[in-house]
């Protein structure tokens, strides 16, 4: 499925988990999202982020300083 | 009443530039986790909801010398320490564009638009003499029972 991208790269914290949130706001269950981030304690928040808000952590890759994480709305 | 784990409280009585910025990165983050947020400004907190300029209000001498002392809105704060008479202040948002962190009036616009609730302090308001003319768009007053209430059955309650 065609995952919506955003590059969050450069953007500090709170800025990703920001991005995400008006993403799989826009999006509909099932939908997953892409998102690239260069700030380091994202690892974290991301998977704090996908338990509070109940969206699945699809994948999460790290390569080059560049997060790399999927996440799936539900 | 239950506790409220999506419900989050914030009471900025801090008037300075890196204690309301730690105040609205959390405010932020909050939302972006699906929060419902209730920032509560007292104190030297209600300069963050100043506007910058200066509005024609009828107030009395001392209140007058109040205002004109205190830092008109978020890009007039100072640090909390190491503020060299301004020049920590500068040197911090010098730092934060570099990094590319937003500032604070960026941090409370998009906190607004992503749907905070901001309750200024009418007793403190009244002290310090500060009028709702002189106080940003989307501002409520409120006083003590507001931010109790909302902090009666919210998970996290913060005083900074």
């Amino acid at each position: 499925m065609a995952a919506k991208e955003i590059n969050a790269r450069s953007l500090q914290c709170p800025g990703p988990i920001m991005e995400l949130f008006k993403a799989i706001k826009a999006s509909e269950p099932g939908d997953e999202v892409l998102i690239e981030v260069t700030d380091q304690g994202f690892k974290k928040d991301i998977q704090a982020w996908c338990t509070k808000t109940k969206n699945t952590l699809v994948s999460l890759d790290e390569s080059g300083g560049v997060i790399t994480a999927r996440v799936r709305k539900g | 009443m239950t506790m409220n784990p999506d419900k989050k409280t914030i009471i900025v009585f801090s008037g300075d530039l890196d204690k309301v910025m730690a105040a609205l990165i959390i405010a932020n983050g909050a939302i972006a986790m699906c929060d419902d947020v209730t920032i509560f400004f007292t104190f030297w907190g209600l300069n963050a909801l100043r506007k910058p300029k200066k509005v024609k209000v009828r107030k009395g001498f001392l209140e007058a010398i109040f205002g004109a002392m205190m830092p008109r809105g978020t890009e007039a704060m100072g640090l909390s320490k190491m503020n060299f008479g301004g020049l920590g202040g500068k040197m911090m948002r010098y730092m934060m564009k570099k990094k590319n962190v937003s500032s604070l009036a960026e941090l409370l616009k998009s906190a607004q638009e992503m749907g905070v609730t901001l309750i200024a302090c009418s007793m403190s308001m009244d002290v310090m003499g500060i009028k709702k003319e002189e106080l940003i768009d989307g501002v409520e007053i409120g006083g003590v029972a507001t931010y109790l209430g909302s902090a009666s059955d919210a998970g996290v309650n913060l005083f900074i």
